[in-house]
């Protein structure tokens, strides 16, 4: 039988001029992604461990970079709508909406109350899907295959909603500054209302299905806690802070579209922990629902769009009979509208936290500057607070809890 | 259209620009106060003091920092900055007054301070110490507009790759010309000279060995 091999003795390799890893010798770097399944996209990142427990936990990003900010500022204001979308593609109505508010603040208009109600329930309904892709992907890292199979069941239904309306289920570009694209088709509203009263049932089945699992909660409770105050220095946005117990959501604390109408809750967690993130998640969505089955019950007449036509294009009947109206079309469709000199900023309550287009304007048809405030690479900073000298199994939970988007990260 | 933030009168009577007149008196170049949105531009280098000044103060307790980013204001035809403005880059602060509703701390006030940052030396001291959350945020302005943050503990690229060359933000670094799969032999219109190999992801088997390694990266031996 032979003898166990013998550690390297690093002391004398030293002294012989032997170049040796500038790590600590009882640690150990892997490299985790950007192939792994538990890094929701490329994320990378490389893990020192000492045994199985993490000492440091660095992120490596850019994998997905796509120049979506340089893009922007060559596209007219009307066109570079489309590539909101694609920067985080679960909340694409969310991002169509952050970037329209700002570009509407530019302008100095604002949809008539038919518009913000639409926007409300496309924007609830966004938040939904969103989590709902969240809970699956988080519940199958960690084990629970059954949960992913329902949840993206229900999120189809969401989608087709978007896809109703629009003809796309996930880039439907229909929140444009000024409004709307259209507005609901026929029928629309009955199949909202229908699939807002399955949810709840819905929902139930998937919190029995994880929280009646010990497994569930032996993974999630107490790992990865984060305080407020280090969520607030480290700009952690959206449920993320709100698991760690303060209630600040910016529909209740500067409302846009018209969620001052609405009657909501604001869930909170207690301890900041995978498992608080996860309740306020389930939670929010069924605050989501109730926002939308009351925008759809009180859902405004009238027109989507604003009354302006330098800023939305007439219907396509005007054009038959008015040559103004075709004017307007033209060189809206050509040129745009151009937003006097100045820089504009509405943050908006996305899925994942705040989300608002910095768009500086130059006074001419495109963006000088178009930045998007991305939460989700605001709230990976607080990863490796939440993971180090945790094992690196809690590693993947806490990853799954903080609900990252590639997309949005690297833009 | 409505304004989510409260609307803010310029110049004195707005408390932040008091507070940081009344304690560092210079600091303030500007206060302007458009469409509800407070911008107030301070000095490039007493941009920490005034932001420590902001997060501690009781009353204003700027606690939350959302981000931070940068503009290039300048006109690539001309070699000018834009809009009459003397400095090419401004770097943008936007802290936010988290309202905490159970203790009734806090203001709901935002506001966004600025810098300016000239194109011939484009430095601005690192706020890390300030909002541990400006990490990545600052590194992103380095790696896509090549402002440099003095102090930041780890100032390297964050989206683009190491070993890339120039800042892709800047208003004079053409959009196109990468290297890409299928386009053989053509390297876009202005910048082929510029593009060095990505290391490890050339198609040509070529490993980046022949590419400078860049003096930030990270050391992770092995991978």
């Amino acid at each position: 039988m032979s003898e166990t091999p013998a550690q390297p003795n690093w002391q004398a390799a030293r002294s012989l001029g032997v170049q040796i890893d500038p790590i600590d010798e009882s640690t150990m770097v892997v490299n985790m992604g950007p192939q792994h399944p538990a890094t929701h996209g490329v994320l990378r990142l490389v893990i020192e461990l000492d045994g199985e427990t993490v000492v440091k936990c660095t992120p490596h990003m850019g994998y997905l970079h796509t120049g979506i900010e340089k893009t922007g500022e060559y596209q007219t204001y009307m066109k570079a709508v489309t590539i909101t979308d694609r920067i985080d593609y679960l909340a694409s109505h969310t991002n169509n909406l952050a970037y329209a508010l700002a570009v509407e603040r530019l302008l100095g208009v604002e949809p008539p109350p038919r518009g913000h109600y639409l926007r409300v329930v496309l924007s609830e309904v966004q938040r939904i899907a969103s989590h709902l892709v969240w809970l699956g992907t988080h519940a199958l890292d960690i084990g629970a295959m059954t949960v992913y199979f329902f949840a993206f069941r229900e999120r189809e239904k969401l989608l087709d909603l978007t896809e109703m309306m629009s003809g796309v289920r996930m880039m439907p570009s229909w929140i444009v500054p000024g409004g709307l694209r259209g507005d609901a088709p026929e029928g629309w509203f009955e199949r909202v209302k229908a699939v807002m009263d399955e949810l709840p049932r819905r929902l139930d089945d998937y919190e029995t299905l994880l929280d009646q699992n010990p497994i569930w909660r032996l993974r999630t409770q107490g790992v990865g806690i984060v305080s407020v105050d280090d969520c607030l220095a480290l700009g952690v946005s959206g449920p993320t802070l709100r698991a760690s117990g303060l209630a600040h959501d910016l529909r209740k604390a500067a409302p846009y579209c018209r969620f001052e109408d609405f009657d909501f809750g604001v869930p909170t967690g207690k301890f900041g922990d995978v498992y608080d993130r996860y309740r306020v998640r389930m939670a929010e969505m069924r605050q989501s629902r109730e926002i939308v089955k009351q925008a759809v019950e009180r859902m405004p007449d009238g027109p989507v769009n604003v009354d302006n036509r330098k800023v939305v294009p007439p219907p396509r009947a005007e054009l038959d009979s008015s040559m103004e109206a075709v004017i307007h079309h033209f060189k809206l469709w050509t040129e745009g509208f151009r937003p006097p000199v100045g820089e504009a900023y509405v943050p908006i309550e996305g899925p994942r936290g705040e989300i608002g287009f910095y768009i500086v304007s130059d006074g001419s048809g495109y963006p000088w500057r178009m930045h998007e405030r991305p939460p989700t690479f605001m709230n990976l900073q607080a990863l490796a607070r939440m993971a180090e000298g945790r094992l690196l199994a809690d590693l993947v939970a806490i990853i799954g809890s903080i609900d990252i988007v590639l997309g949005e990260i690297d833009r | 259209m409505s304004d989510a933030q409260p609307a803010v009168a310029p110049g004195p009577a707005c408390p932040e620009a008091a507070l940081l007149e009344e304690r560092l008196p210079g600091v303030v170049l500007d206060v302007a106060s458009a469409r509800g949105e407070l911008r107030i531009t301070v000095e490039r280098e007493r941009v920490v003091e005034a932001l420590s000044l902001l997060r501690d103060d009781p009353a204003l307790d700027y606690r939350f920092f959302s981000e931070c980013l940068a503009v290039d204001y300048l006109d690539p035809s001309t070699g000018e900055p834009i809009l009459g403005k003397r400095h090419r880059f401004e770097v943008v602060y936007n802290l936010y007054s988290v309202r905490d509703p159970a203790t009734g701390r806090g203001t709901g006030r935002r506001v966004f301070v600025k810098v300016r940052v000239p194109g011939d030396d484009p430095t601005v001291p690192t706020v890390t110490g300030v909002y541990a959350g400006a990490d990545f945020p600052e590194r992103e302005v380095f790696d896509l507009f090549g402002i440099r943050f003095e102090g930041h503990p780890d100032l390297r690229r964050i989206l683009m790759p190491d070993d890339w060359i120039g800042h892709p933000l800047r208003k004079d670094y053409p959009l196109g010309g990468e290297r890409v799969q299928f386009a053989d032999g053509t390297y876009g219109p202005a910048i082929s000279d510029r593009v060095v190999q990505h290391a490890g992801e050339s198609f040509h088997g070529l490993t980046g060995s022949e590419a400078e390694p860049a003096p930030g990266r990270p050391a992770t031996p092995g991978l």
